[in-house]
């Protein structure tokens, strides 16, 4: 494989993993509050994306600075977050804890089917298509090979909402609270913790994650209809392979998939999509808790 | 192939959590037909030893033997073909199924038939031995109840028909009347052994309370963190101030 | 779980009946009621054991792409071999991913059949010199012993009765023996199980083998139905949808399953006639309103219906 390839395929790898990242870490957060898998994160990726680029059109088109497009970006995104997960959790899953897991995934799968749909309805089947944060960065060249400053955005990006919530969780008063409420939620409650209000929080910053995830892919998509599943299956791959409600093993999870997908489409083009989920296949084939994660055991 | 009259042997067992000495160079050896009682105070590591035996947990040390078998590091499926069975501190029952059908499951599991995808497991003969069976438990009144709906004195008494129903050699009790009524626990108590004492099982159950054991063991077990630290007729055992102050101490 | 004759010779007697008297698009619709049926029995079977799959598609489409490879190589299009290759090669394909499956439960066990059955969808879309790609397969119409056997056809119809009938007999029997009631058990509690000496891997990994085989049947007569075989088999939304009928007509009882595959068939013709564009949003919805409101599917309503009249009756009768 000579060098060129290579870098580009590095270069590739880590922006799969920094969109990945940014996506699946809210699923593995919401996971370790709630225990819930929110099937309908992909739902809400795709909402943050849409509503990213119709709002970031609608005022490029009003004569807005582009170089404000990304400010725009991000605040189509907390739009989405803010609406969609306090909606989302108090209204469905607080009826659903303590239900049987099948349950629990049914209905958020129901919820995705909703809002998979909703974006249909509300912007149209057509792809749309808004990439001017992505060109305004321009390019880089190292070694002969040209690549988009985008890239780092996103890295950035993705790093800084990492970085954030674990900061959140373990520098702040409400990470204390997080962590309690995770490890005895009736003790809390008896310690008179809102937990109601713990989960609602924990959720909707899962649902940022996804928004966010959304709003800075869209530059560099066009942004259609139906990949709200794929979405789920994929950063459900990264959080399995590190580890269920795992901060940082999603870390892990998303380099080793993005690296993994990038050598596959620049090598065997045909395994493009297979190679997620051989990949979490063979990692939960071995290590079935995740790189990360620990086996719990029922005392009996 | 000469019968052994021992029927558990445990070598050195030994078992810890973190710091916590659950296990600790535990040897012991039962006879065959032999009544166990166990004391200990709470984390003493009563059900450890229990989970220990059952394949449960695995032993960082130390050797099991069954009926004359190395069976360490076996899981408790093995353990249990093989006529150990237990029963649990708290019931393992099956939440959504009713009484009868519970047994019925445990009866087809012993007669090899628990694998069986085309007879069903209602069948006549099966049937009545499980009716016979919660009857010696004075459980008749609940057949055909969720198991949901038992009481907890019922459901400990299900949780050890379960097992019962297994046919085991030996027999593992866990607190067999915690959560039963300080008036009911002799009656409970004489249930159980009457039934077991029927059918040749050699039993070994875990208690709290000392006026059980005494009354019911023919031999007891101390512990206290990990280790067994009497062992003798309950009479004498019991009577020693040093194991009260243990058993009693930590309560 | 007790067999009730009388509501069974009822059914059996609308199924054979009833189409007679309706118009070919009906008898269609009932086809594809009555395969789609067959899948979600495997669905609903993993469900008793707590088990949720978001990936029998990877079944169906196996039997479904039995028949496309059958015809593409060999031209053969036979549904009396066809159909128990597609038990066959569905039992087969279960054999296999059931040896990883069987070690996992609740969200790992979803999401990992989900995986699978996206693996075989991407090789069904992209190896597409073998697969046909995007477009499938052509499969044209069944034959039976040389006969041919065109969809929405009485005999068509009554071949995949006859398939169905014999498949909930097979249910039914597995069900009410111990292994399906410790296949129930595994939702309640797994160390009993183990403590009673059975093995709770195995109980998945046979009720899995079964389920694969009723998605490899139900692929191959919706081969022959449809005339057509495409890597969507294999997606994930076929998959949602098998789940969507096993919660719509509760998993309890095999009828329950019956009422949600003929159901479904229903609501997606008139769906996709009155709200072309909002499918899923329609899935969707019934799916969020039953799990809110209706838990037990179309089941419990049937069942308390049928509670609620018979004690009427029994009050007239006493009063
Ligand atoms: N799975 C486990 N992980 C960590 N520690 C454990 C585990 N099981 C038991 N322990 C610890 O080991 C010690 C012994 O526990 P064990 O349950 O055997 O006690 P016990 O004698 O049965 O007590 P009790 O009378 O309360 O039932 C306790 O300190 C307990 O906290
Ligand atoms: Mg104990």
């Amino acid at each position: 494989m000579d060098i060129g390839l290579l870098t580009i395929i590095i270069f590739d790898g880590l922006n799969y993993a920094a969109v990945l990242f940014l996506i699946a870490v809210g699923l593995t957060f919401v996971y370790g509050v709630l225990r819930i898998l929110n099937i309908s994160h992909g739902a809400i990726y795709g909402l943050g994306a849409y509503m990213a680029t119709w709002l970031t059109i609608l005022l490029l088109n009003k004569g807005l600075p582009p170089y404000l497009s990304y400010f725009v970006l991000l605040t189509g995104a907390i739009i989405i977050g803010l609406i969609t997960g306090p909606s989302i959790e108090r209204l469905c899953l607080r009826r659903i804890y303590g239900s049987d897991i099948h349950i629990q995934l049914l209905l958020t799968f129901s919820i995705l089917l909703i809002l998979d749909d909703a974006m249909k309805l509300i912007w149209g089947v057509e792809p749309m298509f808004m990439s001017e944060p992505y060109f305004l960065l321009g390019q880089f060249s190292v070694g002969g090979i040209i690549y988009p400053r985008y890239t780092f955005l996103l890295i950035g990006v993705s790093a800084s909402f990492g970085v954030f919530l674990v900061w959140l969780v373990r520098g702040t008063r409400f990470g204390k609270l997080v962590v309690s409420v995770i490890q005895d939620r009736e003790i809390s409650v008896a310690m008179g913790i809102n937990v109601g209000l713990i989960y609602t929080a924990a959720f909707t910053m899962g649902a940022l994650s996804a928004a966010i995830g959304g709003a800075f892919i869209a530059p560099t998509i066009s942004v259609a209809p139906g990949f709200a599943a794929e979405v789920v299956v994929m950063s459900f791959a990264v959080v399995a392979i590190g580890g269920l409600g795992n901060l940082e093993g999603a870390a892990l999870g998303s380099l080793i998939v993005g690296l993994a997908r990038a050598l596959a489409i620049h090598l065997v083009a045909e395994l493009e999509l297979a190679v997620i989920y051989l990949i979490m296949v063979l990692v939960l084939a071995f290590r079935p808790q995740g790189l990360f994660g620990a086996v719990e055991e029922r005392r009996i | 192939m000469v019968e052994t009259p021992l029927i558990l042997q445990t070598v050195d067992l030994t078992k810890h959590f973190g710091m916590i000495k659950a296990a600790e160079r535990i040897s012991v050896e039962v006879n065959q037909g032999e009544l166990v009682g166990i004391v200990g105070a709470n984390g003493s590591g009563k059900t450890t030893f229990l989970n220990l035996i059952t394949g449960y947990l695995k032993p960082e040390r130390g050797r099991i033997l069954l009926m004359g078998r190395d069976t360490t590091g076996l899981p408790p499926r093995t353990i249990t073909r093989l006529g150990v069975a237990r029963s649990f501190q708290v019931p393992q029952l099956y939440r959504h199924m009713r009484v009868l059908e519970s047994v019925l499951l445990s009866l087809a599991a012993e007669s090899g038939n628990g694998g069986s995808f085309w007879q069903p497991l209602f069948k006549e003969s099966r049937r009545a031995e499980a009716l016979e069976t919660l009857k010696r438990f004075g459980l008749s009144a609940y057949a055909h109840r969720p198991t949901s709906e038992l009481p907890e004195g019922g459901r400990k008494l299900l949780d050890i028909a379960l097992s019962f129903a297994l046919k085991p050699k030996l027999l593992l009790m866990d607190e067999p009347t915690s959560g039963v009524s300080i008036e009911d626990k002799f009656e409970v108590m004489d249930t159980l052994v009457k039934v077991l004492q029927e059918s040749n099982v050699t039993t070994i159950f875990v208690e709290h309370d000392m006026e059980v054991v005494q009354r019911y063991g023919w031999r007891v077990l101390v512990f206290d963190e990990g280790q067994v630290i009497a062992d003798g007729k309950p009479d004498n055992v019991l009577a020693d101030p040093e194991v009260r102050k243990t058993v009693l101490g930590r309560v | 779980m007790r067999p009730n004759l009388r509501v069974v010779s009822i059914v059996s007697a609308l199924l054979i009946l009833v189409p007679l008297a309706m118009p070919s698009w009906v008898v269609f619709i009932l086809t594809k009621a009555l395969f789609t049926f067959i899948a979600v029995l495997g669905v609903a079977l993993l469900l008793r054991g707590g088990q949720l799959t978001f990936g029998h598609a990877l079944f169906f489409a196996t039997g479904t792409y039995t028949v496309g490879f059958s015809v593409k190589w060999f031209g053969f299009r036979d549904a009396l071999l066809l159909v128990p290759m597609g038990a066959l090669t569905g039992l087969i394909m279960a054999a296999l991913v059931g040896l990883i499956m069987a070690r996992y439960r609740g969200v790992f066990f979803a999401m990992l059949n989900l995986a699978f059955s996206m693996i075989l969808y991407a090789i069904l879309l992209k190896f597409y010199w073998v697969t046909g790609g995007t477009d499938g397969i052509s499969v044209g119409t069944a034959t039976f012993l040389g006969f041919p056997l065109r969809a929405g056809t009485y005999p068509f119809y009554y071949l995949t009765l006859v398939i169905a009938g014999l498949i909930t007999y097979v249910v039914y029997r597995f069900l009410a023996s111990p292994l399906g009631y410790f296949l129930r058990a595994i939702a309640d509690n797994e160390i009993r199980i183990e403590y009673s000496g059975e093995s709770v891997r195995r109980v998945i990994y046979l009720t899995y083998i079964l389920a694969g085989g009723l998605g490899g049947v139900s692929g191959v007569l919706a081969a022959f139905t449809v005339g057509h075989v495409v890597p969507e088999d294999a997606f994930w939304f076929q998959s949602g949808q098998f789940v969507f009928i096993a919660l719509l007509g509760g998993f309890e009882g095999i009828l329950g399953s019956l009422m949600g595959a003929v159901a479904f068939e229903f609501i997606q013709t008139y769906s996709s006639k009155y709200f072309p564009y909002a499918w899923q949003l329609t899935l969707g919805g019934i799916m969020l309103f039953i799990i809110l409101f209706r838990p037990g599917g179309l089941w419990a309503i049937y069942e308390s219906l049928v509670s609620r009249f018979s004690s009427k009756a029994e009050g007239s009768t006493h009063g």
